[in-house]
């Protein structure tokens, strides 16, 4: 009897805190459909939308947190939020630091935009990337000059006043600055499979976590309110 | 020796010599040092150009601000107000705006020999633009300190020099300078520590770095973002930064040395930059 | 903010500004700039206090607490202070976090660092992962004015430690020769005087403090220099108000912004010299 108690008790203390507890998630909002801060000052894009639904659907009380990218994974580890929803691609090298739930967005091809008057050539020239991006160390070893930026949005910038020849980043973001550009930018070279997917970041150290949002991001696919979301925000060609 | 080869390909990374990529996985302690410490070759180009070429300015500035020209005093004024004014920060943010916003264009400087083209593109480098704002800057802060010394040099002493019938270039050489230099060298030791730990600032405001060559902070940076660890590359970082502002100081003090070697015993000034800050 | 800005689409120029300089993300704007007073406030008395105490440190006759308080006056002259605010506030997060989870977590054994991981219990976490955002803004404030207070507080020890040398030696001796012990000779003689001869320092200080400021934002704290940076941007119509890079005009408002403040605490400071016949 003592041990049915018993092991009820440890049970309930391992559910517990999952289903009562508030869960931190963070992101950028700088990156435009993804995440980005909104005229009044929330956070919006597809990931918000995305990250209420799944918090609805497994029952978490979701607190939303603005984090830089660049410290995003350390700020992770130390405790500061739970998730990393960020428009944040899986790789090996991520993978190795922290854990990702199954992606929610397939995965989703790099591209390079250059001026309409630019060479053809241009993404081998001077290219523009985040820090700490998958496109990053893309450029790096693609045998390119990589020059870094703390935002996205700088590396348009920069590419504007002819600082760079081209600029690499998710084809999602680029596609609405090309199409709102009067011709100004173009899209050059052919576009790069580089990460596998999107994903959540979590900490390794929190299975459960992962395990439940696994879960309702499954839901999701199969219901298609994913596909949905992803029609809404136009954020990707492949579709689940 | 391990290190051996890690010198060999990124002693020099800092300049865009050696192996391209970054270390990535498998980061040693021996990296981490030497990358950072490849690092702090820009941050002593920094240091040492905007200082020479500072120094030399300031005192114009000071001279200029001391005499009462009619404009050029209120557009040195006003010059100074600004740039210590507001913190470096912003001045670098600022720059990096409103050079990158001049239009993309070569000039040509006949040298008689030779053609010079400079391109106005080269101001949106660190190497030249953030250069030019940490002279600016500390061309501002020095003249304010020098200009402080020079109002408070005696009057009899300048009388004395008229008394002599020396020109006025002779003045300034022999009597004038080398008082305001002796009076104010506690407060500029400390100002070229200060702009020392200024040029952390270039990479972390707007400068894009190129090709992945930084300065150390930029490095010690990276490393936190690939090792998650901050507890290894800032305290190394900060061993650098202590070790070279020791050699600044000990420079300073040989200086201070020299300027005061005509005094008596009593009356030669020691440096107490600690307890003397401009800024 | 006004009604009409409900079509940000169609309004004329004037409008369009009055609708786009008051939409919820300037609103947060203009309060970043209450946050940089705010932390000026708070931290100089902060930083002059803890000064106070390590310049006493130092002429201490107690040889452990004058080595204390001569490396922590001297190491902050020797490390930029930007390295200080990317090491020190996770280092204080964490040795809070360790502390409290190994009071309030004692039955959990293993270690708090996991691989790359630091994880504390639930319960010792700072602020709890429950509570609201805003505490957890103000948490991240106070770590803001800790680290602020560190690096200030050294050199306020050094002006400091020169002003209690201003004091004139005779007038310690004299303290003395009337049979005052150490605590009153600094009580009624060397705190007093000293203030004089600190000023000037506290002053330059002050001025350092304020341009200081704008490094708040690498401590991931939503600051003027984010606001502005976020909303110098250049947006696509996902926004409501579409416009170019922008950030050149919001860097020069900040820009005009410290200029006025360190003008005005010049003048405040001068004022006060003046009242204490100080020449600065």
């Amino acid at each position: 009897m003592k041990k049915i108690i018993l092991s009820m008790f440890v049970l309930a203390m391992l559910i517990l805190p999952v289903s009562a507890d508030t869960i931190r998630m963070g992101t950028e909002g700088a990156y435009p459909p993804y995440n980005f801060i909104n005229d009044n000052g929330e956070i919006d894009g597809f990931e918000r939308d995305l990250g209420d639904e799944l918090c609805e659907r497994a029952k978490l009380d979701c607190e939303w947190v603005q984090n830089d990218w660049d410290s995003i994974i350390p700020n992770l580890l130390s405790g500061n939020y739970d998730t990393i929803i960020a428009g944040m691609s899986i790789t090996d090298e991520r993978d190795e630091v922290i854990d990702f739930t199954q992606d929610y967005l397939p995965p989703d091809p790099s591209s390079y935009i250059t001026l309409s008057s630019g060479n053809k050539a241009a993404y081998i020239g001077v290219v523009a990337a985040q820090t700490s991006t998958i496109q990053a160390s893309y450029i790096a070893e693609s045998g390119a000059i990589l020059v870094e930026f703390a935002t996205p949005d700088e590396t348009i910038s920069a590419l504007r006043n002819g600082e760079v020849d081209a600029v690499m980043a998710d084809k999602a973001f680029l596609s609405p600055i090309v199409a709102e550009s009067n011709d100004e930018l173009k899209f050059i070279g052919k576009d790069v499979f580089i990460g596998g997917g999107v994903g959540m970041g979590i900490r390794e150290s929190d299975n459960s976590l992962k395990d439940t949002f696994n879960a309702v991001i499954t839901s999701m696919k199969s219901d298609g309110s994913l596909n949905a979301l992803i029609d809404k925000w136009d954020i990707s060609e492949g579709r689940y | 020796m391990y290190c051996e080869t890690t010198f060999d390909n990124y002693a020099f990374r800092s300049l865009g010599l050696g192996e391209r990529i970054l270390p990535k996985t498998d980061i040693t302690l021996c990296d981490q040092i030497i990358l950072i410490g490849s690092g702090i070759i820009w941050n002593l180009y920094f240091c040492i150009i905007a200082l020479t070429l500072g120094f030399i300015s300031a005192i114009i500035i000071a001279i200029i601000r001391n005499n009462n020209y009619p404009i050029l005093t209120r557009v040195t004024n006003i010059y100074v107000f600004i740039f210590r004014g507001s913190p470096l920060f912003i001045q670098f943010f600022c720059a990096y705006e409103i050079f990158v916003l001049l239009p993309k264009i070569g000039l040509d400087i006949n040298l008689l020999f030779t053609t010079i083209t400079l391109q106005t593109s080269w101001l949106t480098k660190a190497w030249l633009g953030a250069l030019i704002v940490l002279f600016l800057n500390t061309t501002a802060y020095s003249s304010e300190i020098f200009y402080g010394a020079l109002k408070s040099i005696p009057k009899h002493d300048i009388e004395a020099a008229d008394a002599f019938g020396l020109s006025n270039y002779i003045r300034y050489k022999k009597i004038i300078i080398p008082t305001m230099l002796r009076n104010s060298w506690s407060s500029y030791t400390n100002e070229a520590i200060f702009l020392f730990h200024a040029t952390t600032l270039v990479f972390f405001s707007s400068f894009p770095a190129w090709g992945q060559s930084g300065d150390a902070l930029y490095y010690a940076n990276y490393f936190a973002d690939k090792t998650f660890n901050p507890f290894i590359p800032y305290p190394i970082i900060a061993a650098y930064f202590i070790f070279i502002t020791l050699i600044l100081i000990i420079i300073f003090k040989a200086i201070n040395v020299y300027f005061n070697r005509h005094l008596p015993k009593e009356r030669k000034r020691s440096i107490n930059f600690l307890t003397n800050m401009i800024r | 903010m006004f009604e009409y800005c409900s079509e940000p689409g169609i309004l004329a120029t004037f409008d369009w500004f009055s609708c786009y300089l008051t939409n919820g993300k300037h609103l947060l704007f203009y309060k970043s700039f209450a946050l940089i007073i705010l932390l000026l406030l708070i931290t100089a008395p902060l930083a002059i206090f803890l000064g106070l105490i390590a310049a006493v440190g130092i002429k201490s006759k107690n040889f452990l607490l004058r080595i204390i308080s001569k490396t922590y006056a001297n190491i902050v002259r020797g490390i930029p202070d930007i390295i200080f605010f990317l090491f020190i506030p996770i280092t204080i997060d964490q040795v809070i976090e360790f502390t409290r989870h190994k009071i309030k977590c004692q039955d959990i054994i293993g270690s708090v660092w996991q691989g790359n991981d630091f994880i504390v219990c639930n319960i010792a976490k700072l602020p709890l992962n429950s509570d609201p955002q805003w505490i957890h803004d103000l948490y991240g404030f106070s770590l803001a004015i800790l680290s602020f207070t560190l690096v200030y507080g050294a050199f306020a020890a050094n002006t400091f430690y020169g002003a209690i040398n201003s004091v004139p030696q005779s007038q310690i001796d004299t303290g003395k020769s009337f049979g005052m012990n150490r605590r009153q000779i600094y009580f009624s003689i060397i705190f007093p005087q000293m203030w004089r001869y600190a000023l000037p320092g506290l002053s330059n200080l002050w001025m350092l403090l304020i341009k200081s400021t704008p490094l708040l934002f690498l401590l991931g704290i939503q600051d003027i220099v984010f606001w502005a940076r976020e909303l110098g941007g250049s947006k696509t119509s996902i926004f409501q108000y579409p416009h170019s890079d922008w950030r050149v005009w919001y860097f020069i408002a900040l820009l005009v912004f410290y200029l006025l403040l360190t003008k005005i605490s010049e003048n405040i400071i001068k004022r006060i010299s003046n009242k204490l016949y100080i020449p600065i």
